[in-house]
């Protein structure tokens, strides 16, 4: 059995930096990935706009990827495993995995990294009624079909859901040649940023209707039309108003959820709102040694973030397999009054200072943050406009903290 | 013209108008809406990713090295359909000059064995 310090599982842009982040701490560290190169989904992602807050510059999602890749690939203290399947890991930290070259691998880990990102909501997750023909994708399949594999999906599409992944494809197939004939959005407003609207959208004619979604689907081998209609306030389909369009695809854009299958069944305390674990500023979970960090933890907009959490992660995970990490009391972090979800939920009593990450639950234009603990202020912050959409950031001293923190919005 | 102000999360709906040969920015919030809704009007440009196809099969994925006007994308998109890449090449390699009289040189994103 091999033994490492810091064991990653998985190597997208998560587990790149938090292989770096251990390493700054001298760490010996694995990287268990189970496609057949470092990257992660950033490998498909081939539109730009990725690294304006990290490097400061503005690269496509591949390049942004080789700058952890050549960093992570020339570091002898890093072994990466490509193609191997995590399996299972267990409370004292023994990981198993297997691989067809490697076949089982077994790790004793001194602290494992959770790094395994998130997946995309399906045609089944959203119960979407109809024929069951080729021709369905979710935004993300499509994807990695057309910028990895080189294969066009369809000819005539309507997406399903204006997030950021289903504008970039409308762009993207439309660019191949493609029609995109509409992108209904179930929502009144899209999740997307405002940037890929306008450029993804607007700079191609694809029209957008908010409040319309999807009813059913039709085609017998292949898809050959779906029926949209408006809903109202409820969500209900006005099926009065059901109006058919023709098409050989449809792309769903309908959400992500963070991949923690492995975690079933083990005392990792998840969050029911986040899909993700509960941790602490170090971001480690309820479970001493087992860190979390980047879409498996919660869903981020900006990779750059994601970078930036699982440093955070990969040093913490370092000192802990060190018997560095400090320890002590916690108070609880806890949202309320238009903010959504809170992250790291507990923080350590101390000195310095730490980066509590937010969502609002809708837009909010003019509104202040406020952090209080023991019903003291502890940081007020004003805003122009907050979305759901886009991560927002609050930094506080610890040693302001005497109790549990409140995060709040107020007019 | 109308459009939506991309330069933060506000996204301000911003109408643009010439009259004289003086262009007034109406509903932007800051300066910085309306220097991008002038620019938007007179000479738009976006830097444009796409695909390449290798010519023994698979696929690059390519930038421009520099924001082109925003009316030569089609002209961009044709000629990347027709090209094909003959060799390896490596990320941030100069794959064509001057693509399509676009002004813009072709950089590879990715790594691509040929």
């Amino acid at each position: 059995m091999e033994r490492f310090d810091v064991v990653i599982i998985g190597g997208g842009p998560a587990g790149m930096a938090a292989a770096l982040g251990a390493r700054e701490k001298g760490a010996s560290v694995a990287i268990l990935e189970r496609d057949d190169r470092l990257g992660g989904i950033l490998n498909q992602c081939i539109h730009n706009g990725f690294g304006l807050h990290y490097f400061g510059e503005e690269l496509t999602g591949p390049e942004y990827a080789k700058r952890f890749r050549d960093q992570v690939t020339k570091d002898d203290g890093i072994k990466v495993y490509l193609e191997a399947m995590v399996l299972s890991l267990t409370e004292d930290r023994l990981v198993r995995a297997i691989s067809p070259t490697a076949g089982l691998i077994e790790i004793e880990a001194g602290s494992i990294v959770l790094a395994m990102g998130c997946r995309e909501r399906s045609a089944g997750a959203i119960a979407l009624a109809g024929t069951r023909p080729a021709g369905i994708y979710t935004a993300g399949m499509a994807q990695r079909l057309s910028n990895i594999d080189g294969y066009l999906v369809g000819k005539e599409v309507v997406i399903l859901g204006s997030g950021d992944i289903g504008l970039i494809m409308a762009r993207r197939m439309t660019s191949e040649g493609a029609k995109v004939k509409l992108v209904a959005e179930i929502m009144p407003f899209s999740s997307g940023l405002k940037r890929n609207i306008v450029q993804c959208l607007n700079d191609y004619d694809i029209p957008l209707r908010y409040s319309t979604t999807v009813t059913r689907v039709e085609g017998e081998n292949r898809l050959t039309g779906v029926y949209v209609a408006p809903v109202d306030e409820r969500m209900n389909p006005d099926l009065s108003r059901e109006e058919y369009i023709p098409c050989d695809t449809l792309l769903l854009s309908v959400g992500l959820i963070p991949e923690n299958d492995l975690l079933n069944g083990s005392k990792v305390e998840m969050s029911r709102i986040t899909n993700g674990a509960v941790v602490d500023e170090y971001r480690q979970t309820s479970v001493p040694g087992i860190f979390s960090a980047g879409n498996v933890l919660h869903v981020h907009d900006l990779v750059d973030n994601v970078s930036e959490e699982a440093f955070v992660a990969g040093r913490s995970a370092a000192g802990f397999a060190r018997g560095e990490l400090s320890g002590g009391d916690t108070v609880n972090v806890l949202p309320s009054q238009g903010v959504r979800y809170a992250l790291p939920q507990r923080i350590h009593k101390g000195e310095g200072k730490v980066k509590i990450y937010f969502r609002v639950d809708r837009v909010y234009k003019g509104r202040t943050v406020l952090v209080t603990s023991n019903d003291e202020v502890v940081k007020r912050k004003k805003t122009l406009v907050m979305a759901p959409g886009e991560m927002q950031n609050i930094e506080i001293d610890k040693s302001l903290i005497k109790g549990d923190i409140s995060i709040i919005t107020e007019e | 013209m109308n459009t939506t102000c991309i330069m933060c999360p506000m996204g301000c709906a911003l109408t643009i108008e010439e009259k004289e040969g003086v262009l007034t920015v109406v509903g932007n919030g800051c300066p910085r809406g309306d220097k991008y809704g002038r620019a938007e009007y007179s000479h738009p440009e976006r830097v444009v990713t796409t695909l390449l196809k290798g010519s023994r099969g698979g696929v690059v994925s390519v930038k421009t090295d520099r924001p082109i006007p925003k009316d030569k994308i089609g002209d961009l998109l044709a000629w990347a359909a027709a090209y094909r890449v003959d060799h390896a090449v490596e990320t941030g390699e100069v794959i064509a000059e001057n693509a399509a009289d676009t002004g813009a040189n072709i950089l590879a994103t990715s790594d691509f064995k040929g």
